[in-house]
């Protein structure tokens, strides 16, 4: 295999402040303590940032009321101008927010800046384009919002997330008070900027960072009308419980297990692609990760082969290196977790495969692994390990293969590959998946609805669908 | 002692064809508003046809966002010339711009379906282009804007004919500068009597839209020319360009098709 010379992306476009407030009506302001926000890669620390209590979550989302009356009488038109005009600042400091992505995240800037930010602007765009043009959606005459939005979004996808948040919900006529995830703060703050940058109303935004208290007093907060939660399914657990009883409409888009189901006839190279995509994609801090991966019988040996093959030209490291296709893992908490759930893959009887590869001394890094003689029972066939890590079963028949899919709690997506389209279509009818990709994986666009079934959450975000979560309908 | 009094550069003002500013190949104009504007004749409306035309694959063939960021664009570049058009008219061109290209991705999630037939059968209708459609435009510049913008955000390419030269040559400088291809948009100006017959005849245009003609003997002569080739039509009228649009100046120039496959192992 060939070498690649180093091709570190400049970091100096983007200007990190030592410290950062909370931006609460259209200003930052001082929060209570302060918490510390590192760059994984190197552990090195990048900022400062306020840890919002419940009194400031509570100014936050009364500044968000305030801004209501006001902003939901908008024009739908107007309102639509404000997200045209996030979405080309967007677009303007993209390679500023890829780096700062990066950075605080740990993903590979080729996927930060060619993946992330341009559908973050996309999403900005389509939305915009709802925004006086809701009488048409499908929900009824003139649909309202629901108010103010509580918003928690995860470290995986910091700013596309935000992006599937506040979106919709300020097309249609809502305001929010959003928290970021404590690891990666920071894409979140230089949005807070690129609201006042484009004149968005005082209130319309509003950013509280913290960790799981502050989510806590949002989701808790009894002027919220709506709550909208990406994260882990306990914790989504945790928010329909909480919100049980209350009048506040919920969507969660939690975690999953997909199936990744190769049949005998796909093409063998494009598969593979696609299965490297479909789990070392943002070092499998994917919820739609295909993780268990379900081969036919017949081409097990061949395709595990070029399997390997593939997995020793990607290339781990420095999340800012323009060849990079393996990032950090984002935090400690995580590599740990990563690093246990692969022990008792071991432990329980499967076998780990990982290409030799080199990690940087700092930060934290974990190999692109792969577990053969994995059995159904196994808890790496069960649990979302959140990691590099891809779990291997075999199967003979397509009710085989459709038995092993379905079995799991989670139902957030699934790949499947074959030449044969009414295979295709059929499977994709028997898959309890949120969203089927055939013959490609990962693929995302703001037209598109995504979203899970079963214990993977409730609701859609994006497209038409996604309009849904922040109507009263 | 010399004047110091500066002498302004006027502008000349030729037809838009594929994207280029030519003059009639008649060699004639007509005054409008003190300017000597182009006299499009029979053969420009040819020429006009055959860039439409040739613009089309690839415009249709466009991703739904890359439209409509391109309309947007082009709400941009009208917003940043407001001076040149007229005053009570263009900031809602300006928002009529903006209300089509937000509905470039949206059109087929509205007007599309998924169809639950009973069999196992995959099956989904969406929204293509029509292809080619010759506008006769209203003499409202809001109004120019209000026919051009549904007829090409959902991918047609179009050749449009106004008298009213100025605001529309003003107007294809906006498009010239907004990323849109050459001969999505064609503007031919001159006599609506005169060009018009030619485009409802012509068996490479695929719909027409008689908005703007004012006489009512012609926009029955030209609608029934083009039922020779089955064009669909707009027919005339005089709406209020303020009021909501709709969709049904897009969905006028729409093709539904429907696809089934077989599900099955």
């Amino acid at each position: 295999m060939f070498t690649y010379a180093p091709a570190p992306e400049s970091r100096s476009i983007v200007n990190i402040k030592p410290s950062y407030g909370l931006f609460i009506n259209g200003s930052f302001v001082d929060g209570g303590s302060a918490f510390k926000t590192i760059n994984p890669a190197n552990e090195e620390v990048l900022a400062e940032v306020a840890e919002a209590t419940k009194e400031d979550v509570d100014r936050a989302v009364k500044a968000a009321r305030a801004a209501f009356k006001t902003w939901s009488k908008l024009p739908g038109k107007e309102r639509a101008k404000y997200l045209f005009r996030i979405a080309r600042i967007i677009q303007e400091r993209s390679r500023e927010l890829a780096v700062l992505e990066s950075l605080d995240n740990g993903k590979p800037i080729k996927e930060s800046r060619d993946v992330d930010v341009p559908l973050v602007a996309a999403h900005f765009f389509y939305y915009a384009g709802w925004a006086d043009k809701l009488n048409h959606a499908g929900f009824g005459a003139n649909p309202r919002p629901l108010g103010v939005a509580g918003q928690i979004i995860p470290w995986n996808f910091p700013l596309l997330m935000l992006a599937w948040k506040i979106a919709p919900a300020l097309a249609c006529g809502n305001t929010v008070v959003l928290k970021p995830a404590e690891t990666t703060p920071l894409s979140a703050l230089l949005f807070a900027e690129i609201c006042q940058q484009a004149d968005l109303p005082p209130g319309v935004v509003n950013i509280v960072t913290g960790a799981g208290a502050t989510g806590a007093a949002l989701v808790d907060h009894p002027d919220v009308d709506k709550v909208a939660f990406t994260g882990s399914t306990d914790v989504g657990r945790h928010i329909a419980k909480a919100v049980a009883g209350t009048k506040k409409k919920v969507t969660l888009e939690l975690g999953g297990k997909a199936a990744n189901i190769i049949f005998e006839d796909a093409p063998i190279d494009q598969a593979v692609e696609g299965i490297v995509n479909g789990i070392f994609f943002n070092q499998g801090h994917v919820c739609c990760a295909g993780s268990r991966l379900l081969v036919q019988e017949s081409i097990y040996d061949t395709l595990l082969e070029s399997l390997k093959r593939r997995m020793g030209t990607l290339r781990v490291g420095d999340p800012l290196d323009k060849n990079t296709d393996i990032g950090a893992i984002n935090s400690q908490d995580q590599l740990k977790r990563i690093k246990a759930l692969a022990k008792i893959g071991s432990e329980e009887g499967a076998e780990a495969w990982s290409p030799p590869c080199e990690l940087p001394r700092n930060g934290f890094w974990f190999r692109p692994t792969i577990f053969t003689g994995v059995s159904q029972a196994h808890r790496i066939a069960r649990e979302e390990i959140f990691g590099p890590v891809l779990s291997v079963l075999t199967f003979r028949t397509p009710a085989e293969a459709i038995e092993k899919a379905n079995n799991t709690p989670y139902g957030l997506s699934a790949g499947i590959w074959t030449e044969k389209g009414s295979r295709i279509l059929d499977m994709a009818d028997k898959l309890r998946a949120g969203v089927v990709w055939a013959n490609t994986f990962n693929k995302f666009d703001p037209a598109s609805p995504f979203g899970g079934y079963k214990e993977s959450g409730y609701g859609r975000e994006g497209g038409r669908h996604g309009l849904e979560a922040y109507l009263a309908v | 002692m010399p004047s110091k009094a500066r002498v302004a550069v006027r502008k000349t003002y030729k037809l838009f064809i594929g994207g280029a500013f030519p003059r009639s190949e008649s060699g004639r104009t007509f005054e409008v508003d003190g300017n000597n504007v182009a006299l499009a004749s029979r053969k420009d409306a040819r020429d006009a046809v055959l860039a439409a035309r040739a613009a089309f694959g690839k415009w249709a063939g466009a991703t739904a966002y890359n439209r409509g960021q391109i309309l947007y664009r082009a709400a941009e570049m009208l917003e940043s010339r407001r001076g040149e058009f007229p005053a009570e008219e263009v900031d809602d061109a300006v928002d009529r711009l903006v209300w089509y290209a937000g509905w470039s991705d949206k059109i087929a999630q509205v007007y599309g379906s998924a169809n639950p037939v009973a069999g196992p059968y995959f099956n989904i209708s969406s929204p293509e282009p029509t292809g080619v459609v010759a506008i006769i435009a209203p003499s409202s510049f809001l109004g120019f804007v209000s026919v051009l913008a549904p007829a090409i955000v959902t991918g047609n390419t179009c050749v449009v004919v106004t008298p009213a030269a100025v605001d529309a040559i003003t107007f294809a400088e906006v498009l010239a500068t907004s990323d849109l291809p050459g001969g999505v948009v064609n503007i031919l100006t001159g006599s609506v009597a005169e060009v018009a017959p030619w485009l409802a005849s012509h068996d490479d245009v695929n719909g027409l839209d008689l908005t703007g003609v004012d006489n009512a003997e012609l926009a029955l002569t030209l609608e029934q020319s083009a039922a020779g080739t089955l064009k669909r039509i707009i027919r005339r009228s005089s709406p209020k360009w303020t009021d909501d649009p709709g969709i049904g100046r897009m969905t006028a120039f729409l093709e539904t098709k429907t696809v089934w496959h077989p599900k099955g192992v």
